[in-house]
């Protein structure tokens, strides 16, 4: 089981502290890789919040190949992170060469909100499309205010070679959203790392999706972003994506999508004509397996649930500056051992939890 | 030396032979009585016998006649290995014996084609046990357990819009309908298929139509059955339990005069409407209710006179699949007020996408599920030779469909229904479950609940005698003496006992799999021991 956190903080904090969120849920394959997405930048890319940022882990052609794209698409590059890596012997990662964090302006000025969306979606498939071909390298997100780490090795020793540990004021941000674990399932391919990101959604899934044909076979005609497919887990970003993002329905329904009331308990609701008609029409949106999901939404919120029969763990806990969200309760007491432990919450299989951005935790149940 | 007559029938040209014991035989008749077809008689034989009735031996010859039982040879009483003879017999001292080298097929085409009931005999192959529900939960999801947890196992029946076309939208952080959606019934994945009152005596048609409702009433399970094409009785239609029942149309019509008078007395709606295109069994053949079969209940219930009642082939006046939807489905939508979905049957073919797409594509939505029959179907009455040697099987048919759909994003949209064949060797559960990974929302089936009545036809030749009137079930006949051999309340216990088990065993193959919900196109939980079937069906071969 793949353990999965996130953080959200008032104050912008440091990835160092989503890895000793990580580190003490250790267990057996846990620690093969280190992932994680920041939203609400703070550090070198402060100044530049809202222009698109792209995420990427390639050779050098790789990095000639995207620079050729976007100079002829008229993306002009304002700030770059190119982190030095500390190349000490003995660390376990499988690195690329080169990591490139980087922020563009908009070939022109677009206010459309839909438009500029469909642009940075567009122009991150054509990218990956173009390294993938070549075997030239990773594209994560290119998207403004959001930034992609992701590598396969030991979690400290990436952080180690990305110098994570030393908390140097250049990468921060108020919301990380994190996991430490390849998909050890299927082949090892970075793409297959959680979390996944789609035009401002981020999602982290442990467990097991047993409908993933089902639900691959839907999504793959539903929008021309919902690709790859290398983990099971990404029918849940792509479901959480249809449902806010295309469909424009609010979080509630997000849960009756992938985890439908029973037949028996939809006749007693007064909704029930809404909930059936879900029901039917998504029904090849479900999820039927274990699993527990951490999200992050384009606004900042957080949220998270369970699969129906609640076989994946999770909790969330916190105090009035920073919550945390984390599959094993060992991670919140290592990066907040003073809150209120009697206040943390162990949402249940039926329960929504949605942290906002004045972190409030808003719980309901489906 | 006498003369043979070889073109006379003789009794080892028919399928099945009598083995009879003479000395076991006390002569009770009851053969002879029970037997249907007329298969046996009784005869006197004269025999050249030896006994020695003292103490010691005193041996004594004596010509004597004494009565036997014999096999009458002739086609038409030809004997059809059903049994009856064996099952009443104090003594079993006598036996039907299956006869390789018979000569039926030559000898039985004097009157025309040669017709009968059951299902195909040539092409009873079951592609469904090549398949096995191979990807068990294991280390890295958790099986269920399939007693303590509970389970959804329920089907639409009707027209699912796609998730944009759903006419909601969002007030106060929440969704309201803004307009009607097409009606959608949630059933038991298990449909009664459609058998009609006259292929089926009005007591079996009753004891299905009891185990139906009290599965509803009792148990909870919401099994629909289908009325078949010979509508149905009034009383029933203006009772409550209506809305238990698919009303079927077929290109007969029989039975509508009753169902429209009817309709504006039903109290409630009924569960959907089923228009019968074709039948697997016999596809491009309509029914076929022979005079035998139309006893005076049934013409009043048909509205027709004693005679054979053929329904067309096809539907008059459908000429194409515009046709279809425009004035079929929407006028039987518009006859309940839109409030019934109204489905479509169809005989397997190689045309089945074709029809599924067209199905799936048309403007009006009004196609709330396409039941697919195959060719393991079985019939009441048909020509063999249809029987035999036309249709399509249906579990490629149902994934090819479900593909279709796959493929244009609109899995799910119009339910998919197969039957013809399901639970052919009595294991409905696993076929059904098969069924539902490779594509089918839900199955139907027909065959088996009349053996569960009692029916001993099979796909080897035995009895397949749905035609003649003379069901030694009393389930296909109208005949009132042989009607009084089955026991309904028994009949009916017994399907309602194997559905409850069919749930249960439903949920132990879905508990492995880590499903609460139908695992509908989920194929990746199969696997299959035939390279050909798997390449076929897109699942993972396995050795």
């Amino acid at each position: 089981m793949c353990r999965i956190g996130a953080i959200k903080s008032k104050k912008p904090v440091y990835p160092s502290m989503a890895l000793r969120l990580m580190l003490p849920q250790q267990e057996g394959h846990d620690n093969s890789g280190f992932a994680m997405v920041m939203q609400d930048l703070a550090g070198v890319f402060s100044l530049y919040k809202d222009k698109p940022l792209l995420s990427m882990a390639c050779t050098k052609q790789g990095a000639r190949l995207v620079e050729d794209y976007m100079a002829a698409q008229n993306f002009i590059k304002m700030a770059e992170w190119l982190p030095v890596p500390n190349k000490q012997k003995g660390l376990d990662i499988q690195a690329m060469p080169y990591y490139i964090f980087r922020n563009y302006d908009y070939p022109e000025h677009i206010e459309d909100k839909e438009r500029r969306e469909t642009l940075l979606l567009d122009t991150r498939l054509e990218l990956r499309k173009i390294l993938t071909e070549s075997k030239q390298g990773y594209i994560y997100s290119f998207w403004p205010d959001v930034l992609t780490l992701k590598e396969i090795g030991d979690p400290r020793d990436i952080a180690t070679y990305f110098r994570l540990w030393d908390d140097t004021g250049v990468l921060l941000s108020k919301n990380i959203i994190v996991q430490c674990r390849q998909n050890t399932n299927y082949k090892i391919v970075r793409y297959a790392a959680h979390p996944f990101f789609l035009q401002g959604y981020t999602l982290c899934a442990n467990g097991e999706n047993t409908f993933y044909t089902k639900n691959k076979e839907f999504q793959k005609n539903l929008h021309r972003g919902y690709i790859g497919f290398e983990s099971d887990s990404q029918n849940f970003l792509y479901t959480l994506h249809y449902v806010l993002h295309e469909l424009k329905w609010s979080i509630p329904y997000y849960k009756h999508v992938i985890t439908p009331l029973p037949f028996a308990e939809i006749a007693e609701r007064p909704d029930r004509d809404i909930l059936l008609s879900i029901r039917q029409s998504l029904a090849h949106l479900e999820i039927n397996g274990p699993n527990t999901i951490i999200a992050g939404l384009p606004d900042g919120r957080m949220m998270t649930c369970c699969d129906s029969k609640k076989l994946r763990p999770v909790v969330v806990g916190g105090d009035d500056t920073t919550i945390a969200i984390s599959s094993e309760v060992c991670g919140i007491n290592e990066i907040l051992p003073d809150r209120n432990m009697e206040k943390d919450i162990y949402p249940n299989e039926r329960e929504v939890v949605v942290i906002n951005n004045d972190l409030e935790v808003i719980r309901w149940k489906q | 030396m006498e003369t043979v007559k070889t073109q006379d029938i003789a009794v080892n040209d028919l399928m099945w032979k009598i083995d009879y014991n003479a000395e076991r035989c006390t002569m009770c008749g009851s053969c002879v009585a029970s037997c249907t077809f007329k298969a046996i008689k009784v005869e006197v034989q004269r025999k050249s016998i030896t006994l020695s009735q003292a103490n010691k031996p005193e041996p004594v010859h004596q010509q004597c006649a004494i009565p036997v039982i014999k096999q009458v040879a002739s086609i038409e009483n030809a004997c059809r290995g059903c049994g009856m003879c064996e099952r009443v017999c104090p003594n079993n001292a006598i036996r039907a014996v299956r006869n390789p080298d018979n000569r039926r097929n030559l000898l039985s085409r004097d009157n025309g084609p040669i017709k009968r009931g059951g299902r195909t005999n040539l092409n009873a192959q079951r592609t469904l046990d090549k398949i096995i529900v191979g990807r068990i939960s294991q280390m890295t999801d958790p099986s269920l357990d399939s007693q303590r947890h509970t389970f959804d196992i329920r089907s639409p029946l009707g027209r699912i819009l796609s998730p944009k076309e759903l006419p909601m939208q969002i007030e106060n952080g929440k969704l309201v309908m803004t307009k009607k959606t097409p009606p959608v019934r949630w059933i038991y994945p298990l449909i009664f298929s459609d058998m009609s009152i006259g292929a089926l005596s009005t007591r079996a048609w009753e004891a299905v139509a009891m185990a139906t409702a009290y599965l509803n009433e009792r148990c909870g399970l919401p099994v629909r059955m289908s009325s078949g094409e010979g509508g149905m009785p009034v009383k029933l239609m203006e009772s409550d339990y209506l809305k238990y029942f698919i009303i079927q149309i077929a290109s007969g019509h029989f039975g509508w005069n009753r169902i429209i008078k009817a309709m504006p007395r039903m109290k409630t709606d009924p569960a959907g409407v089923l228009i019968k295109i074709g039948q697997g069994a016999k596809p491009g053949d309509g029914g076929l209710l022979q005079a035998e079969k139309v006893a005076p209940h049934v013409q009043a219930i048909r509205g027709v006179p004693k005679a054979t009642l053929s329904s067309p082939p096809n539907h008059q006046g459908l000429y194409s699949i515009e046709e279809s939807v425009q004035k079929m489905h929407l006028s039987l939508n518009a006859a309940f007020g839109f409030r019934v979905p109204v489905a479509i049957k169809c005989a397997a073919s190689s045309t089945s996408v074709s029809v599924y797409n067209n199905l799936l594509r048309d403007p009006y939505k009004i196609c709330g599920g396409f039941f697919i029959d195959g060719i393991q179907g079985g019939t009441g009455a048909a020509n063999e030779i249809s029987l035999d040697h036309t249709g399509h099987p249906v579990v490629s048919k149902i994934r090819d469909c479900y593909n279709a759909a796959v493929e244009q994003g609109a899995q799910g949209q119009i339910p998919l229904y197969g039957g013809g064949g399901i639970g052919m060797t009595g294991n409905a559960a696993a076929d059904a479950f098969k069924m539902i990974c490779l594509g089918a929302n839900g199955v139907f089936c027909g065959k088996i609940l009349i053996q569960l009545l009692g029916c001993v036809g099979n796909e080897q030749g035995r009895c397949n005698a749905c035609n003649t009137g003379k069901c030694p079930t009393g389930i296909c006949t109208q005949n009132p003496r042989l009607v009084k051999r089955l026991d309904i309340d028994k009949g009916a216990q017994k399907i309602v006992d194997y559905v409850l088990a069919f749930d249960s065993e439903l949920r132990k193959l879905m508990a492995p799999i880590g499903n609460s919900s139908l695992p509908v196109g989920r194929s990746d939980a199969l696997v299959s021991t035939d390279k050909a079937i798997a390449d076929k069906l897109g699942i993972q071969y396995v050795c």
